[in-house]
């Protein structure tokens, strides 16, 4: 099997805290790998070192083999599209003007889109459901109109590595669905790589082939969802008892949160306990 | 991606967005109007010269004059290069204002209001204060000296406002006021070491004034104006991604550094170029690209263009203004923009805060 991403003893800082800390990984060609972990455990610099908008300090991080410091922008976006999880569009772009702004890096200088660069954006918009919208200006949106539009724009940019960051994070469970199911298909029928950082364990233990769990800056574990998933996993991680069965249909591990609340362990010996 | 592009699209459904022959049907609208904009202009100064008359004095069939400076001297000597000296002033001072507000991310940057045209004046005034006067190609000291203060300026303001990334309004604003400040007592002292006459004369500059450049002066600015709007424009698609903020832009392709060097490049080359000959002209690179954005929507390929000539036939009404208001009085044209320009300015910051409640 290919591999896209290869880490070696990667680290990174933002000032002087450690985010990653000699942390190694591959992502295979043609996987869907998803980066589960509690807030701060460095999910999303992760998925950033991989679209090379931040650089490590240490280690070696190479994509198809070279290093990722020695691509410029064009080469990076064309090997890998990112979906950030904000997006903040200053002036009034329609959703038209802003998935077709996905188009750049396969576009040469001043002029205007091509009937193929049209043609592939407004495919982009279709399979996100968007097409009512097209004319709406990017601030009228709601978040998960949004949140669709920027996955529009990364489809658009049609490369063959798909990074993204909470996909889900604002959206309704019909379009988390339908997203998954997207990611899924591009995957199947494409070959797409798909790396995808989510907080919604159920969704990703149903789509992801393969989870990575982070635990401080540094790989806990990775598997498949069955073998992630444990409550003794979770558990440590997360800080926080989970009950684990399996989706009725899947068959995959199901998440669910114990009716009594009980943190274990994390706020006995804590003063912040008196409070109460 | 060809797995989905079968199902149910047509190739011919067309996208809304820009077309060539939207922008081409715009400039050329914006052309003719900004022509009619200065003919009629033409006409106004002390004396009204009627428009046929002009017209017959352009085409050059010169009615001999009795006495004093001829109409046809005004015109050809004296509205005529000030009002070609008022639209290019003004077109870069809208090109700049476009492009700050693209780079950061911020509807209210102006050259102005950031203190980028302070810096240029200080420039400017050092060279005049220790006599530096060298000029090579209609290219002076004081030129290159206010190139230099509208780029370190720019710079400065870059990195102060730009510390992680977005820029809140409040800082990059209030970077510009105290920047201005400082930027304001620097030029204050110059001006307080020069002689009563010249302080006279660096005091009126400061105020904005597009007095009479001549033709030769006219010719090397135009050639500076051109070049730096050309490049502008040739950035307008990347200013588009920019405007998306640094992060974003480079996920799409944007080699953002590059791109960043050629604009704080560029802009302060215009800037200081027409700080250099005409002083301090405020709110004309805010107003104008509200305007035309609010008029043509927020793309660049047709609101870099649009808004230069927009903000050179502006520039060329307020001269008028200045000059027929008071006549023979002339007033200062960087007081008739601030005049305006001001209040919109605070209706502006107003309105979006409003909206930000909202």
């Amino acid at each position: 099997m290919d591999i896209n991403y290869h880490l070696d003893q990667v680290s990174f800082r933002y000032s002087d805290q450690w985010v990653l800390r000699d942390f190694s990984l591959e992502v295979h060609e043609g996987e869907i790998l998803g980066i589960i972990g509690p807030n701060g455990s460095g999910k999303t610099s992760l998925l950033k070192l991989m679209a090379g908008l931040l650089y490590p300090q240490a280690g070696r991080l190479t994509l198809r083999g070279q290093d990722i410091s020695t691509l410029d922008a064009r080469a990076l976006a064309r090997q890998a599209a990112m979906v950030p999880q904000e997006n903040h569009v200053l002036f009034p772009f329609t959703v038209a003007e802003v998935v077709l702004m996905g188009r750049f890096v396969h576009q040469n200088g001043w002029g205007w889109e091509s009937p193929e660069d049209l043609r592939i954006a407004r495919a982009a918009i279709q399979v996100m459901d968007l097409e009512p919208l097209v004319d709406r200006t990017f601030q009228e949106l709601s978040g998960g109109e949004r949140q669709r539009t920027i996955i529009a724009r990364a489809l658009a940019q049609q490369a063959p590595i798909l990074l993204l960051d909470e996909p889900t994070a604002f959206l309704d469970i019909k379009h988390q669905l339908e997203i998954y199911a997207t990611l899924r298909r591009l995957n199947q029928d494409r070959g797409v790589t798909i790396v995808v950082v989510s907080h919604d364990l159920n969704l990703a233990s149903q789509y992801c082939q393969r989870l990575l769990l982070l635990h401080e800056g540094r790989r806990f574990c990775t598997g498949s969802p069955a073998e992630v998933l444990t409550a003794e996993n979770l558990g440590i991680v997360y800080g926080c008892e989970v009950l684990i069965d399996q989706h009725p249909e899947a068959g995959t591990p199901r998440i669910t949160l114990p009716a009594l609340v009980s943190v274990g362990g994390v706020f006995k010996n804590d003063t912040r306990t008196t409070l109460f | 991606m060809e797995a989905f592009a079968h199902a149910g699209v047509h190739a011919d459904r067309l996208l809304p967005t820009l077309t060539l022959r939207r922008w081409v049907k715009t400039i050329a609208v914006l052309i003719v109007l900004s022509f009619l904009g200065l003919l009629i202009c033409l006409q106004y100064g002390t004396e009204r010269i009627p428009f046929g008359t002009m017209l017959r004095l352009l085409a050059g069939s010169d009615s001999q004059a009795s006495t004093g400076p001829s109409p046809a001297v005004i015109l050809w000597e004296v509205r005529l290069p000030r009002l070609l000296l008022a639209f290019l002033v003004g077109a870069s001072l809208a090109t700049v204002g476009v492009t700050l507000q693209a780079l950061l991310r911020n509807p209210l940057a102006d050259p102005y209001i950031l203190g980028i045209s302070s810096g240029a004046a200080l420039g400017a005034a050092l060279a005049v204060q220790f006599g530096v006067s060298w000029a090579f190609a209609g290219f002076s000291a004081i030129h290159l000296f206010a190139f230099i203060g509208a780029a370190v300026t720019m710079i400065g303001i870059y990195h102060i406002a730009a510390d992680g990334g977005r820029i809140p309004i409040q800082t990059l604003l209030l970077a510009g006021v105290i920047i201005n400040a400082i930027l304001s007592a620097l030029i204050l002292f110059i001006t307080s070491l020069s002689d009563s006459t010249s302080a006279f004369r660096l005091f009126f500059w400061l105020m904005g004034s597009l007095a009479t450049l001549g033709y030769a002066g006219l010719l090397a600015l135009a050639v500076y104006v051109v070049l730096g709007l050309v490049v502008l424009f040739g950035e307008a698609r990347h200013l588009n991604l920019l405007s998306l903020g640094e992060e974003p832009a480079k996920g799409l392709g944007l080699e953002v550094e590059r791109i960043k060097r050629v604009i704080f490049f560029t802009s302060a080359l215009l800037t200081g170029a027409v700080v250099a000959v005409s002083g301090l002209i405020g709110f004309v690179g805010m107003i104008v690209p509200h305007g035309v954005r609010m008029v043509l929507g927020p793309d660049h390929r047709l609101v870099l263009p649009a808004a230069a000539l927009v903000g050179g036939t502006f520039l060329a009404i307020a001269d008028t203004i200045a000059r027929s208001l008071l006549a023979p009085t002339e007033l200062p044209v960087g007081v008739i923009t601030a005049l305006y320009g001001g209040p919109f300015f605070i209706y502006l910051l107003m309105s979006r805060r409003k909206s930000h409640m909202g």
